[in-house]
């Protein structure tokens, strides 16, 4: 085996071991935790495959500052295993079943894809910032820019939702 | 492929490795002694001077009172958690220091060994995740003590580091604009052979530097741990060796955004109005360290100047600052700069 392997087999390990431990812990706060560690073996994934923009803005974007608002928001509400209610069987039985037939899906089309062509670890240079700009604003500056104008609409749309009663409250 | 390691590199990266976290250690042992001591000028008063000469031996003797103290664990929502917390905030603290140029090549009998230890192309946005991930030591801290007053004081940190980590890096994106790098090796060459950035972006300078204080929980944004609202704020609960490793970390944090703060603003290891390439390599490598040292003292003394000049922000007068003031004025900034590119590359 040779390195990179290794240490791709551990990456995945811990991605998998606290996807389900995030999704097993009774304790919200420690299901955050444990997506962060998620997050960086995924940022350990970019790496090998030489993506390091990509790794590092996913550590800025999600784990340092997605993470953060979630932790914020799970401790200010107080919610701990005592006083998270208990879904009945019949919501978990579909939950299940949904889940599954997802997993099938995506395994099924995982299947099917030629692996030699999909990854070249450590080669290729479409993750380094350079590349990554001049796609973006070259090939693909309209999409790009739409993207941007729907996120400065969910913004304003947040504000308006948080000041909504302030404003009522004046008429 | 990769099993091929060149081992002599594995080593001297090594040993760079423990030198500069030991070194960095070292500094902000003795940061917390220069701190009672300008805090004394400040205040016409002595400081500490019993133990040994000058009482430099201070530190040590505060250490050993921390290590000799009684610890004292709460009745927690997590132990695990509750050491995490402090652990967390001391490694970040030392992670930064792995992108940072200290100096040119060394020639080392024959080797020319790069003082720094990874010159990644993507230096900056490393030291920026490391710094976003330092909130959760004080937040896991926070919240693992059981109290309310930790709770508050580490939501504080929270959303006071997320505010100004914004205009933090606003104010950076102009600075990448004139750079056109990010790796921070490239732009202290390129300061080497140019100007300092501080002369092309005086704006973005202080808006980074205010935002550095908050980022570090200096006065006056020491909010997160405001002993007449929150008693002692985040590490309430905290006692022994583990409250000296969140005091600790503050002193590696301002220690470590000195050290940015002259390598991105003002020239790094550069030596002003001289050049370097006369000089041998060695006694260069080593006047430029000499150099970039010099520059982070000077930081390091603004950053206490301010803590024993300015009082403490209310909160929202902190809020109001963040968020509309250094937001729209590094906008601004991000805008005028890419307008003067724009006019002068026609």
């Amino acid at each position: 085996m040779s390195i990179i392997q290794i240490i791709f087999l551990l990456l995945s390990v811990m991605a998998v071991g606290s996807a389900l431990m995030m999704i097993t812990s009774k304790n919200p706060v420690n299901s955050v935790l444990w997506l962060i560690v998620v997050f960086f073996a995924i940022s350990g994934h970019y790496i090998l495959l030489n993506a390091q923009f990509l790794a590092i803005v996913n550590i800025i974007v999600y784990a340092g500052a997605i993470m953060v608002l979630f932790l914020f928001v799970v401790m200010l509400m107080n919610l701990n295993a005592e006083t998270e209610p208990v879904k009945n069987r019949r919501l978990q039985l579909i939950g299940i079943t949904s889940g599954g037939a997802l997993m099938l899906i995506i395994v099924s089309a995982i299947s099917k894809i030629d692996v030699e062509q999909l990854v070249q670890i450590n080669a290729g240079d479409s993750g380094l910032i350079k590349v990554l700009g001049m796609n973006l604003f070259k090939n693909y500056v309209l999409p790009f820019e739409i993207s941007s104008v729907l996120f400065l609409s969910a913004m304003i749309g947040a504000v308006v939702i948080g000041k909504k009663e302030e404003i009522e409250n004046k008429k | 492929m990769l099993l091929a390691i060149d081992f002599a590199l594995l080593l001297e990266k090594l040993i760079l490795v423990v030198v500069v976290v030991f070194a960095s250690l070292g500094i902000a042992m003795y940061t917390t002694f220069a701190e009672r001591k300008v805090a004394a000028i400040l205040q016409d008063r002595r400081g500490p001077n019993r133990a040994g000469p000058f009482g430099l031996l201070q530190p040590l003797a505060d250490g050993m009172k921390l290590f000799f103290k009684e610890e004292i664990i709460p009745d927690f929502s997590s132990k695990f958690l509750f050491v995490m917390g402090p652990a967390l905030a001391m490694l970040t603290a030392c992670m930064t220091s792995a992108v940072i140029p200290w100096g040119d090549k060394i020639d080392f009998f024959g080797r020319m060994v790069d003082l720094q230890i990874a010159d990644v192309n993507i230096g900056i946005l490393y030291v920026f995740g490391v710094v976003s991930l330092g909130v959760y030591g004080i937040m896991i801290g926070a919240w693992a003590s059981n109290n309310k007053f930790s709770l508050m004081g580490g939501l504080r940190a929270a959303s006071q580091i997320i505010s100004y980590e914004l205009a933090m890096g606003i104010s950076l994106i102009a600075l990448l604009m004139i750079t056109g790098t990010l790796s921070l090796k490239e732009m202290v060459v390129q300061q080497q052979q140019g100007y300092w950035n501080v002369v092309l972006q005086p704006l973005g300078f202080l808006i980074f530097l205010i935002c550095s204080f908050a980022e570090c929980n200096r006065t006056p944004f020491d909010l997160p741990e405001a002993e007449n609202e929150l008693i002692g704020g985040y590490h309430t609960e905290y006692s022994s060796m583990k409250l000296g490793f969140y005091l600790f970390s503050e002193y590696i944090n301002m220690f470590i955004s000195s050290v940015i703060m002259a390598t991105l603003f003002f020239g790094g290891y550069d030596i002003p109005f001289f050049d370097e390439s006369v000089l041998a390599p060695n006694l260069a490598a080593i006047l430029g360290i000499v150099a970039l040292m010099t520059k982070v003292i000077a930081f390091i003394f603004l950053f206490m100047w301010v803590r024993w000049t300015i009082p403490r922000f209310r909160y929202d007068q902190l809020m109001h600052l963040g968020w509309r003031i250094l937001i729209p004025m590094a906008l601004f900034n991000m805008l005028a700069t890419g307008g003067v590119i724009l006019y002068f590359n026609k």
